[in-house]
């Protein structure tokens, strides 16, 4: 017994101490709920934080995490419309707002259709309740993971969508997470379900709004997203990570792709201190997924992408581009596993890791992961690592741009590849906005 | 055209310039003025391209002696940029795609940045493409290629037209066109030809780096220079060009190095 009171000891202590310091969560009226959480709470026993001798976190140093006092939030923000609508986004007519993770009724707006439930937990709980039992909770894999652990442990409100069978929902579903608190972590949750035939967009946005007087300091982001596309279903998923420079975001998403179905996603990673996204896509028979990512940081910020496609049955196909732009002394990390069990036959996967170096001090540490079990599969990938091209740099700088100007463009033109990825123009043209704002100053 | 009351706007003197320390240019003389078109013609390897990079301000070329002056200032204190901004222009013979960024963006930028930097007015989005569509029509371009990415899947000959509307729009003092007939179907270069001469005026100077006498057809030169071994050897008329075509370089450089021995 000795080991496990030296894991007690250990750095997941500090989950001790957030969950003992939290308000006792309200006993669900579901039980199954109370249920997940008891198993994530004895889970989190278990459980240490990460450190990097660990292979999944060997480039992403979390310590700083430790040294953080947070509490759980416990006093809600008070926003008004005017502090938020600069984040609204134009196409997306269905709104759901969380303020520190906490659901924001009156920041809300009503469902864009009387046959797509989009609401939190509680309510969405009144109508699908076996539904979402079956689901939450289901597909995200905490066994190892202590943040999405966590997450679940203090389990209480949700981002709930859910569209029927044969339902196509055309205009995109806006998530809108927003930072208000110092020194707290607030635990964001969403559950997408998409019935056969169905077709959905949802935008998952990650922001921050500084109170006036707020205090210095940090806060810490724990997110856990679980998307389930049934047969035959398309969900283009767009994640937005703009927090801002002192957040730590730490965030887990998986996803079940069911035959024949469609899903694709692009991921923005531009805000945060410390950042990391752990994206699981299982494949079902026929099953397609486009995972595209850019992560773009300047100063001192670390982005850390990981993501794992896993063909479990064949004629899968996936896709995947990540591009990370590092200037200053950041540093992003990119990690992306295709795994092919030995039943996928005919599995055709491609994986593109692209990489821009704006300084001599930035890093970048990218690594494509293939495991490959099956014998007839199409598996390609590629990793690049380089700096602006000089002749391209003289080329602009001929027709008279800065030095600054020119490779900022150039460094927004090696962005947009997967900002125009986003089938949102609104969202397309603020992320192209904040791209050439991001590069203009870090050289 | 040469004109009896023309300024001079280039003067180059004695040039020597290296790549990766191995001398390209090797005592260079040149002088341009107003309202002048010059061929610079010459064996592949001869320096040609690099005199044209190194009076663009390509940063891979150490000027290791010699003097050129722009309209009065020293074009070797200049950065690439600033020589763009005093007016200098190069149209390269391998334009750079640049995907992600619209052709109709990228023009407006560049124009609107020398615009700012000569104290004049600015366009904004709508202003510039009925003004850059005008400037389009002179090249036989379609507005397409305003939407399109900048060079990105364009043909040699679109991208070559792309690289005269730049000079169109930025309305240089001295274009430098290098190569610009490499790769040009006869229709291309005709419509080229044609756009380069529409440009050329008493106030401004055109440059062509070229290794055939056909673009010659289309572009009368005032002067013909025949470049070896990193110097002028032989200046000319655009007659010179013509016996170029028949006689091959060969012949320019013995007669060079016959006078140089008399010497």
């Amino acid at each position: 017994m000795n080991t496990l009171t030296t894991i007690r000891r250990s750095p997941a202590g500090c989950f001790r101490t957030l969950l003992t310091g939290l308000p006792p969560l309200q006993t669900s009226p579901s039980s199954w709920i109370n249920t997940l959480r008891a198993e994530e709470i004895d889970r989190l026993d278990m459980l240490t934080l990460p450190t990097k001798r660990d292979e999944d976190w060997r480039f992403t140093d979390i310590s700083p995490l430790t040294k953080l006092t947070l509490a759980p939030v416990s006093n809600v923000t008070s926003l008004d419309v005017t502090d938020i609508e600069h984040f609204y986004i134009a196409e997306a007519t269905t709104r759901q707002v969380f303020v520190d993770g906490v659901y924001a009724p009156h920041l809300s707006s009503a469902e864009a259709s009387t046959e797509v439930l989009a609401s939190n937990l509680p309510a969405a709980l009144t109508t699908h309740a076996k539904l979402i039992e079956a689901h939450l909770g289901r597909h995200l894999s905490c066994d190892d993971n202590a943040f999405a652990a966590l997450n679940t442990a203090v389990l209480d409100d949700a981002a709930v969508i859910l569209v029927p069978r044969n339902v196509t929902l055309s205009e995109p579903v806006h998530l809108l997470f927003i930072a208000t608190q110092k020194e707290v972590m607030n635990t964001p949750r969403c559950l997408v379900i998409a019935e056969s035939g169905s077709e959905v967009t949802v935008i998952e946005d990650y922001v921050e709004l500084s109170q006036p007087h707020s205090q210095e300091g940090a806060h810490l982001t724990n997110a856990a997203t679980e998307i389930v596309l049934k047969d035959n279903a398309r969900v283009n998923h767009i994640r937005v990570q703009r927090e801002g420079s002192n957040a730590f975001h730490l965030a887990n998403c998986a996803v079940s792709i069911g035959r024949s179905s469609h899903y694709q996603s692009v991921s923005v990673a531009l805000g945060a201190q410390i950042s990391r996204y752990n994206l699981n896509a299982l494949l079902a028979e026929g099953a397609e997924c486009t995972v595209d990512g850019l992560a773009l940081i300047a100063a001192n910020q670390l982005a850390d992408t990981h993501t794992c496609i896993d063909h479990s049955q064949p004629h899968g196909v996936s896709r995947q581009l990540h591009k990370c732009i590092v200037g200053g002394s950041a540093h992003a990390v990119f990690n992306g596993r295709i795994l092919v069990r030995q039943d996928a036959q005919h599995i055709d996967s491609v994986q593109s890791s692209r990489n821009l170096l704006l300084t001599s001090k930035a890093q970048i540490d990218t690594k494509p992961q293939l495991e490959i079990f099956a014998d007839d599969v199409k598996c390609a990938h590629g990793a690049t690592i380089g700096q602006l091209d000089h002749e391209e740099v003289f080329y602009l700088k001929s027709r008279g741009l800065s030095d600054n100007a020119a490779r900022n463009l150039l460094t927004y033109a090696f962005a947009t590849e997967i900002i125009n990825r986003i089938p949102i123009a609104s969202l397309k043209h603020q992320l192209e906005q904040r791209a050439f704002e991001q590069t203009r100053d870090q050289l | 055209m040469i004109y009896q009351d023309s300024n001079t706007i280039l003067e180059v003197q004695g040039l020597r310039a290296c790549v990766n320390g191995k001398e390209i240019l090797k005592g260079l003389d040149f002088t341009v003025r107003s309202g002048e078109v010059h061929a610079i013609m010459g064996p592949n390897g001869s320096g040609k391209s690099t005199f044209a990079k190194v009076l663009a301000g390509h940063t891979a070329y150490e000027v290791t002696a010699g003097t050129a002056v722009f309209e009065g200032r020293n074009l070797f204190e200049l950065a690439p940029e600033e020589r763009a901004r005093a007016g200098v222009f190069l149209g390269f013979q391998y334009p750079i795609e640049i995907p992600g960024v619209a052709n109709s963006q990228f023009l407006r930028l560049t124009y609107n940045t020398l615009q700012a930097q000569r104290g004049k007015e600015e366009l904004d989005p709508l202003e510039f493409d009925d003004f850059v569509r005008e400037k389009m029509k002179m090249l036989d371009m379609s507005p397409d290629f305003l939407d399109r990415s900048v060079n990105e899947g364009f043909s040699g000959g679109e991208k070559k037209r792309n690289e005269i509307l730049q000079m169109a729009l930025l309305e240089p003092k001295l274009g430098i066109l290098d190569e610009t007939d490499s790769g040009l179907d006869i229709d291309a270069l005709g419509i080229v030809a044609n756009g380069v001469n529409q440009l050329a005026n008493k106030d401004n100077a055109t440059v062509l780096v070229t290794h055939y006498q056909r673009l010659l057809n289309y572009i009368v030169p005032d002067f013909v220079h025949v470049m070896d071994a990193g110097q002028i050897i032989k200046t000319g008329g655009k007659e010179l060009a013509l016996e170029l075509e028949n006689r091959g370089y060969d012949w320019v450089g013995t007669e060079y190095r016959e006078a140089m021995t008399t010497v």
